[in-house]
């Protein structure tokens, strides 16, 4: 009975080192659960406001083939973002209390959704490279040692392999095309390169709370690892398109077997992090309108069901 | 801005006929139709499922993990329950 004389705190690190998954109603501690929902919802609001920069493109999608896949792509990332609220909630989070710091700036999300979309070839790299991005943060997290997180991420996981072939294939179209085609291909990858590295986060000598969430396992690689084997992946695939990464430092090692790669400017992540990216205040406050146009919507749908409710009530006394 | 949330509803997917239906997640709808068109769009975009259940969270009753020990603790000394808890000589076929 050596269990009786651990902690509550050690019994619950003892079940995460067995890889025990923790679900809603069990006891965890207080940090614990703060981490996740502050991890989960960012999450979330990555998605939601993903859908921003695609859905410029809609309606201006070149064929109808491009127009359905764009359609069906942002509807997964609503489903995403919901799947994840849905995973917060279970924390004891409230819907409206995650929305409301996302519209005051209080919670973040991912910085790569503060750059704006300016050609079709950006929809292609976006799918390419940081919905590939994407993928290697979110793949571990499909282990993560909260269920109801790592169950949502099992859902998304599945989703977004298909995000990112459609991505290559747009590329691989361009690149095969004419040369004002390829060239829009290797503009979008050069605005999108250094943005896209920053998803993976500050570096790990600055990335103070990895420790412990690794040690809780809702983090499995450090954001350097990943960074690492982003690059190792993405550069045969660049030089299969045809296209330069535009980094003058990179540079194969043969005996790390990964590439050696330039630094992110560092400034503009922090800066863009604080709200300052190019477009980080449109994004917001598109967010912002779209729930307070939204919101006699809300107010109706209630009602309604709420009269319904009350009918039936009456046409049953 | 003084509103209510839409209540929140678990999701149930039987994902092919002749097997059960299984919690996906769970979303916010106004009423149990909205729950169940809300959860085609979020939950089936794939032909996932062929039969959704909604109900609404506030009614799910559930036991008590802390209690989880003692609770099942009456099927722990039951091991004769098991078919494998009987030997069958060798010779002995289909059983």
């Amino acid at each position: 009975m050596e269990t009786a004389e651990l902690t509550q705190e050690e019994q619950f690190q003892t079940r995460i080192d067995a890889d025990v998954r923790i679900e809603p109603k069990d006891w965890m501690p207080e940090a614990y659960r703060k981490t996740l929902i502050r991890q989960i919802s960012q999450h979330a609001h990555s998605e939601i406001v993903g859908m921003l920069p695609e859905g410029n493109w809609i309606t201006r999608a070149p064929s109808l083939k491009r127009k359905a896949i764009l359609l069906a792509k942002v509807q997964d990332e609503a489903g995403h973002g919901l799947y994840l609220y849905s995973a917060a909630e279970t924390l004891g989070a409230s819907r409206d209390q995650l929305l409301a710091d996302l519209h005051s700036g209080k919670a973040k999300y991912s910085s790569i959704f503060n750059y704006p979309t300016l050609s079709w070839a950006d929809m292609g790299t976006i799918g390419w490279l940081v919905d590939g991005a994407a993928i290697l943060n979110q793949v571990p997290l499909c282990r993560t040692s909260y269920g109801p997180y790592a169950r949502a991420m099992v859902r998304v996981c599945k989703e977004e392999s298909f995000h990112q072939r459609q991505g290559f294939e747009i590329m691989q179209t361009l690149c095969e095309g004419a040369p004002a085609q390829k060239a829009m291909a290797q503009d979008a990858l050069n605005r999108w390169w250094w943005p896209t590295l920053m998803m993976f986060g500050p570096k790990d000598a600055d990335s103070p709370n990895t420790e412990q969430s690794m040690k809780w396992r809702i983090k499995r690689f450090t954001n350097d690892e990943l960074r690492q084997k982003f690059v190792d992946m993405m550069v045969p695939q660049a030089e299969f398109l045809g296209l330069t990464v535009p980094d003058a430092q990179l540079q194969w090692n043969e005996q790390k077997q990964g590439y050696d790669f330039g630094d992110v400017d560092w400034a503009e992540f922090w800066d863009v992090v604080k709200g300052n990216g190019p477009c980080s205040r449109e994004r917001v406050q598109a967010r912002v309108d779209a729930w307070n146009e939204g919101a006699w919507v809300r107010e109706a749908a209630l009602a309604h069901a709420e009269k319904r409710k009350q009918r039936a009530e009456t046409a049953a006394a | 801005m003084s509103q209510k949330e839409w209540p929140l509803w678990e999701v149930f997917i039987r994902s092919k006929q002749g097997l059960d239906h299984k919690h996906v997640g769970s979303l916010h709808a106004a009423d149990a139709e909205m729950a169940i068109q809300n959860a085609r769009d979020v939950y089936t975009r794939r032909l996932e499922g062929v039969s959704i259940w909604v109900v609404e969270s506030k009614h799910v009753h559930a036991s008590n993990p802390d209690d989880a020990a003692a609770f099942y603790e009456p099927a722990n000394d039951k091991i004769y329950r098991h078919p494998t808890f009987y030997t069958v000589p060798d010779s002995i076929k289909h059983m």
